[in-house]
């Protein structure tokens, strides 16, 4: 009894809250605000406006911005401000602009359209943006300066002024002072110059760009100085920005070649369908997609040991069925794995499809941080970064503190010595080639979040892999790494003057004329392993 | 010049080589008598369409032939005679092209239509002289030798083999067909040539042009076959056998090993190069795609099949596997490639001698003990 009672009292007290502004629209300071404005003459309308974004009422953005679109009217009977939805037609639907509450359809002959004048719509972008710095959130304040860059007018000045001397905020302070100096630096203000001099944002490229140019000799000659300086900073970001796309392209070589770098660098098996391993990592990741529907991130979390497993059991498959009879032919296993290769492709073509599939990236992976003006750091290229250096930590732990690394190692250096001493040497061909396709198969997870998942995804990695592989130095995970990334970042340093497929020309070409200058690569076997 | 022509003709009196050029003539004068011969409905008649295909699947046997010559006898697998192949295509693309005259849809007496369609006012350097055909023809065989030449002495001379070796030809190959894609070439990009008119002054789409062109490619390929026997009964065939099971034994003996191997590589290219240029007029174009690294591998797996150092094995595996594809993507296009793949696994792993072995086995002839049969691998 006593819960039903206070349950309709709780109903009532809701009913009461929600009812709440329609009896509070007496008593509301907006009321009056908006009456001013309506009634005030030509002379009186900027006042008006000052009151209202001096009040801080947070609904004055959408009052002043229905003011400059022509849609604030007032009821002739009533004296009512209200805000025009929309005015098509004969009757117009209007709305409270103190509640939102719309208020239905009313004859345009009973409306008065609040008047706006040409100079006052002028100034009022530079008042609303004013309204963002007078904003409680200092990230709201930062990008509304921001904005303000090159806008700012002699109108303007003061308020902007006046709102230095209140912000608090060093970032919001600092925008506001450029944003008043590009204003200062085209009047002739010799010392705003000195405070653009740093800025990366294009609006004070700009006004030094024109003082440069101007009539005045002292301010050109401070503004080109200025200028160089900014070219300067906007070169090392532009520096920074490639070595990042290089590293980010670099690390999608080594995640492709690192498997590889077990496979062929470490067993000696040339696996052409190492590609075709990657693409079923990618698939996998796809498949788990399709699977959880409405949760990529956690898909994609899955996909790391499923990918992982998928590839790892197909290297299996592959190790079992055909490299084992061809031990000691590495031409011959070439031309084998390149037959499994078109036989995974085709597959793929004929069970899913032959058109790409789109994987999608969760949102904690998508956007970017955004260092400066000049620079952003997209996230995804971030991961696949991290992805790899994480996995490349991953397998050099395998290899060097394992006893399965250990056992390789022995394994590879003397097939016939690690034998004798009780090492199971099909086991450990077994369990590194599962090893080396299992990272391809990661390769592939990754990559499914930077480029397309199709049937080609792997044939277009496999030379690239090689490369990396053969250019690092056969048998040498450090020379895969640092092969990798140096050859996405050349790759990406010849990209700006030379086009993409010129680059990676290049970068081939150079390749094959180091490996005739090194064959062994960048980091050669030494002692015993270098034998053969 | 007695001993250079005896040397060239030494294989004329093997039986193999008779067996082999006996079986290619014979085939010719059939297939040219069932054409001509033969009224048009009948069961036994050869249509010009057919010719043209049985003269594109001898370009592949002479394609097949170069490849066997440096991995059957220099044990050098290349991954990239597509790359020789295609060049040569492309100079008697470019002599086919010029030859097309203001006849070309924008009728530009000398731009090809894709220059003038590019706004390009003048033919650029490279393309001199290829209105010329005997300067097209040499080209035919420079382009692709120049490239082996320089390619090839970079390789041998920094001791660069096996699998190395086969990973930069298809890069090379690789790089090569990305090259020929971008417009900025001059090579029509991704177009490539086509439109051709005339050879030689005669029309390229009437029958008897076409006719023609297969008996040349059929006569090419018993030169071409002629040539690398000469070259692997030579002593300097003993020697690149050498090299190929017992490099280092080879070079302490005192041969220069890499003069051998740049020698034989520069004449397989120029071969590949010939049967390239022969392919082009007979099915009307070259693209980029003759670069791509799948064709390449594609050869190896026909030589394969056919048998390694045994030359007329590399015909057998051209035109089977070669027929193969024509009846496959005929029927069932997906199948193609799962029957590829398969061939590439099957041959590997339980044919290493491919047909040739077969039918030497078969046949046991009495000169097992040829000394230049592959041997077993020697680790």
């Amino acid at each position: 009894m006593s819960i039903l009672r206070s349950l309709t009292l709780l109903l009532i007290a809701l009913a009461s809250v929600l009812a709440l502004p329609a009896h509070a629209q007496d008593d509301d300071p907006g009321k009056e605000m908006l009456a001013n404005l309506a009634e005030a003459p030509a002379s009186k309308v900027e006042e008006a406006l000052n009151v209202i974004v001096n009040s801080g009422d947070p609904r004055a953005r959408s009052w002043l911005e229905a003011y400059g679109n022509n849609r604030l009217s007032r009821v002739k009977d009533t004296g009512q401000v209200v805000v025009v939805l929309d005015n098509r037609g004969r009757d117009w639907e209007i709305a409270d602009p103190l509640t939102g509450e719309n208020l239905g359809e009313m004859s345009r002959r009973e409306l008065d359209r609040v008047a706006i004048n040409n100079a006052i719509r002028g100034q009022l972008e530079g008042i609303l943006a004013m309204l963002d710095l007078n904003a409680a959130d200092p990230e709201v304040r930062e990008a509304s300066a921001r904005d303000m860059m090159g806008k700012v007018d002699a109108t303007l000045v003061e308020p902007l002024e006046a709102r230095l001397e209140q912000e608090e905020n060093a970032d919001v302070r600092n925008r506001i002072e450029a944003a008043l100096a590009v204003y200062r630096v085209g009047e002739g203000d010799l010392e705003a110059v000195e405070v653009l001099a740093g800025s990366l944002h294009p609006g004070a490229r700009a006004a030094l760009n024109n003082a440069a140019s101007g009539d005045n000799p002292q301010l050109a000659a401070a503004a080109t100085k200025a200028l160089t300086s900014i070219e300067q900073k906007l070169k090392m970001n532009r520096a920074a920005e490639t070595l990042y796309f290089g590293l980010s392209m670099g690390s999608v070589l080594v995640l492709a070649a690192i498997g590889l770098a077990i496979t062929f660098g470490v067993m000696g098996v040339i696996n052409m369908a190492h590609g075709e391993l990657i693409m079923l990592g990618a698939y996998t990741t796809w498949g788990m997609q399709q699977m959880l529907p409405g949760q990529p991130g956690l898909a994609l979390l899955l996909s790391i040991p499923a990918g992982f497993l998928v590839a790892a059991l197909a290297g299996i498959a592959i190790e079992r069925s055909v490299i084992q009879y061809l031990k000691g032919r590495p031409l011959e296993t070439l031309l084998a794995t390149f037959g499994i290769s078109l036989i995974l492709q085709q597959l793929v073509r004929t069970v899913i499809s032959p058109q790409n599939r789109t994987v999608v990236t969760p949102e904690w992976m998508s956007g970017s941080i955004m260092v400066n003006e000049a620079l952003s750091l997209t996230l995804n290229r971030m991961y696949v970064i991290g992805f790899a250096l994480v996995v490349f930590a991953g397998l050099m732990l395998i290899m060097r503190k394992t006893r399965l690394g250990l056992e390789v190692r022995a394994v590879t250096q003397n097939r016939a010595m690690a034998r004798s001493m009780g090492i199971k040497a099909t086991r450990v061909d077994i369990l590194t080639f599962a090893l080396g396709s299992g990272v391809a198969g990661l390769a592939g997870v990754a990559l499914s979040q930077i480029t397309n998942v199709g049937p080609n995804l792997g044939q277009n990695y496999i030379i690239d892999s090689f490369m990396v592989v053969v250019f690092g130095g056969v048998g040498s995970l450090w020379g895969t790494l640092v092969a990798g990334l140096s050859l996405g970042t050349i790759n990406q340093l010849l990209e700006p003057w030379a086009g993409a497929v010129l680059a990676k020309i290049m970068v081939l070409v150079m390749i094959i004329l180091f490996i005739q200058k090194r064959p062994k690569g960048l980091f050669p076997q030494k002692g015993r392993a270098a034998e053969n | 010049m007695a001993t250079s022509t005896t040397w060239l003709l030494r294989p004329l009196q093997e039986r193999s080589t008779q067996i082999f050029l006996g079986i290619l003539i014979a085939a010719l004068a059939v297939v040219t008598f069932l054409h001509l011969a033969m009224p048009e409905g009948s069961a036994l008649h050869v249509s010009a369409y057919t010719v043209t295909l049985l003269g594109k699947y001898l370009c592949y046997a002479l394609l097949a032939v170069a490849v066997d010559l440096v991995w059957g006898y220099l044990g050098i697998l290349s991954l990239g005679h597509g790359a020789f192949f295609a060049l040569g295509g492309y100079a008697m693309g470019m002599y086919l092209m010029r030859q097309i005259g203001d006849r070309g849809t924008y009728g530009d007496p000398v731009l090809p239509d894709f220059m003038v369609f590019l706004n390009w006012d003048s033919l650029p350097w490279y393309w001199q002289g290829f209105d010329m055909a005997w300067f097209a023809f040499a080209m035919v065989l420079l382009v692709p030798g120049a490239l082996a030449f320089v390619f090839g002495y970079l390789a041998f001379r920094s001791r660069v083999t096996g699998v190395y070796l086969s990973i930069i030809t298809q890069a090379l190959t690789f790089a090569l067909m990305l090259a020929f894609f971008r417009n900025e070439m001059g090579f029509g990009g991704n177009n490539g040539l086509t439109d051709f008119r005339d050879i030689l002054g005669f029309n390229l789409r009437t029958d008897a042009t076409r006719l023609g062109l297969f008996i040349a490619t059929g006569v090419a390929l018993a030169i071409g076959y002629v040539v690398c026997r000469a070259i692997v009964t030579s002593k300097l065939g003993r020697v690149s056998v050498a090299c190929r099971d017992a490099e280092a034994r080879t070079r302490f003996l005192g041969y220069r090993v890499e003069r051998v191997q740049l020698f034989v590589f520069v004449v397989s290219a120029m071969l590949a190069g010939v049967a390239g240029a022969l392919y082009v007029p007979q099915v009307g174009i070259i693209n980029p795609s003759e670069f791509s690294p799948l064709f390449s591998i594609e050869v190896v797996v026909w030589v394969a099949l056919g048998g390694r150092a045994t030359l007329y094995g590399a015909v057998i595996g051209a035109l089977l596997v070669n027929y193969a594809k024509t009846v496959f993507t005929g029927v069932m296009p997906d199948a193609w490639l799962f029957a590829l793949g398969g061939l590439f696994v099957l041959v590997t792993v339980f044919l290493p001698k491919g047909i040739a072995g077969l039918l030497q086995k078969r046949i046991k002839r009495k000169n097992d003990d040829d000394p230049v049969k592959p041997q077993e691998a020697t680790a």
